[in-house]
């Protein structure tokens, strides 16, 4: 496997992906924004159609918070020269970096110092997962802002408060936090036996195309049941009130332990920059959330 | 016809201008955010740029040096307004700052500020950096850029510079301590029908 064309792809789509958002997201903006009719949240979608269409077309980052670059690597057991993957994701990062370019945001705990290339400690953050009899590799990229992992948390909740406890929580986190979080939100739910699991299934759902739904008859109900009622707050566009407050609501689950109930929440903003593509052993790739993007 | 505010601006300008109005503004508008409220409030140390009048944008900018050492403006898009609640009214009162742009609503101590000293809080919308970008006609100069890209006092000339969403007008409405208020009587109710359909634990 070619390394340095494995980085040079990783890196360009990176940088893309800063740039333009990716097809379910822009298709949904545009539903959300014929269905609005409040004329403030309306002229709001109106500056966010035309940043799109000047970051597109003067090339450049659509929204200066570039995050911190999370990738989620779906990895065939097959693929040759896995062991090479985590260092050529980092290089990536710091090459999109300057060529993108993206905002210097990795700020090292302890030390209070940002050295400006976006990698650092355990920075990008890179999460497994081993694909059984395949060759190939799936890379997901999210770039994380920092207005939308602030509303982020997670909680156990004990089974008497049940999933009706989750359904609080959901709505007290966004409208404490979510307004600030550049809504129209996709909203990301991880429930499980623990919060960490729970915390990263939150995530995990956020990278789920939109439309998608969870594969529990219950589960999917309970994403339409919150994805109704969210819009239903009527939070709009920036916080600004309007007919809606969300892009989707996602829910990943792992099976729990009998005493507990965890839930984790992450949004994503409606600049949601997040990425997919596969690419084979021979490194020919296909981009899954752009489609018809060159690199 | 859209209103438009020039800097300098004056106590007058804003008396008309209420919450939920769109406007635009022309003029100097300077990027201040987390640690230089944090240096003139705690630190008592002076701000290099003279404020009365002008607009600060709480907004951390992708910036782009050019050959000829001056700057371009690549990408400028608001943070969370919130964070700078502590400082704000302070700052406001020390500084004579008349529009504060970010993103999200503030809280008490911005309200009394633009009430008592005159001055606006509004929302340029999250996300929109290019388009913000594209509003700035030059960076004029750069101050206390040992905080580093995000957090260094860009000046930047400004033209159309909008649209400005009225979050906090000069007599002290809050449009956002509104909206909550509206979301979380909905909320109560709308838990209250979803928890029925959800009771999976029986
Ligand atoms: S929440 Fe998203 S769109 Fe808003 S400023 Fe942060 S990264 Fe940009």
């Amino acid at each position: 496997m070619d390394i340095e064309r494995f980085t040079d792809i990783i890196a360009r789509f990176l940088a893309v992906s800063g740039k333009i958002l990716p097809d379910d997201i822009v298709k949904k903006l545009a539903e959300l924004k014929a269905a609005e009719h409040m004329p403030l949240a309306k002229s709001v979608y109106d500056s966010m159609s035309r940043n799109q269409d000047l970051a597109a077309s003067l090339d450049r980052p659509s929204c200066q918070d570039t995050g911190v670059v999370n990738f989620f690597v779906s990895a065939g057991e097959n693929f040759p020269g896995l062991g090479k993957i985590a260092g050529a994701l980092r290089e990536a990062v710091v090459r999109a970096t300057a060529e993108a370019p993206l905002r210097h945001n990795t700020v090292a705990i302890f030390d209070e110092k940002n050295d400006g290339t976006n990698v650092g400690e355990r920075a990008p953050f890179v999460h497994w997962d081993i694909v059984p009899g395949s060759d190939k590799v799936k890379v997901e990229t999210y770039m994380a802002g920092g207005g939308c992992s602030l509303p982020g948390r997670a909680i156990t909740l004990m089974p008497s408060a049940g999933y009706e406890g989750i359904v609080q929580y959901v709505f007290d986190t966004m409208v404490d936090w979510g307004i600030n979080a550049c809504p129209p939100l996709l909203i990301g739910i991880g429930i499980a036996g623990s919060v960490e699991n729970a915390s990263i299934l939150s995530k995990r759902a956020l990278l789920r195309p939109l439309g998608s739904h969870n594969p529990n008859p219950r589960g999917a109900e309970m994403e339409g049941l919150l994805e109704d009622g969210l819009n239903r707050l009527g939070i709009g566009p920036q916080g600004l009130s309007g007919s809606s407050s969300v892009m989707g609501v996602h829910i990943e689950s792992a099976a729990r332990h009998p005493s507990t109930i965890s839930v984790g929440i992450n949004v994503g903003c409606w600049a949601h920059r997040r990425g997919a593509i596969v690419l084979d052993k021979d490194l020919s790739y296909e981009i899954l959330s752009h489609k018809g993007v060159r690199l | 016809m859209n209103k438009v505010l020039r800097t300098p601006i004056s106590d007058s300008d804003l008396e008309d201008i209420r919450i939920g109005d769109v406007i635009y503004m022309d003029g100097i508008l300077v990027t201040c955010r987390d640690v230089a409220h944090r240096r003139l409030i705690e630190f008592h140390r002076e701000l290099p740029v003279d404020l009365k009048g002008l607009a600060i944008f709480h907004a951390g900018p992708i910036v782009k040096k050019l050959p000829d050492g001056k700057y371009q403006m690549v990408s400028i898009g608001p943070t969370t307004s919130m964070r700078m609640e502590r400082f704000e009214k302070e700052f406001v009162r020390q500084t004579g700052v008349k529009i504060i742009v970010g993103k999200g609503g503030m809280a008490e101590e911005t309200e009394e500020a633009c009430r008592t000293y005159k001055a606006l809080h509004c929302v340029f919308p999250g996300g929109c950096a290019v388009l913000a970008a594209t509003e700035v006609e030059e960076i004029e100069r750069v101050e206390w850029m040992d905080l580093g890209m995000p957090e260094s006092l860009w000046v930047n000339r400004v033209k159309g510079f909008g649209p400005l969403i009225v979050s906090i007008d000069a007599h002290g409405n809050n449009l956002f301590k509104k909206n909550k208020a509206v979301f979380n009587e909905r909320k109560d109710r709308l838990v209250a029908e979803i928890s029925e359909k959800v009771r999976f634990i029986q």
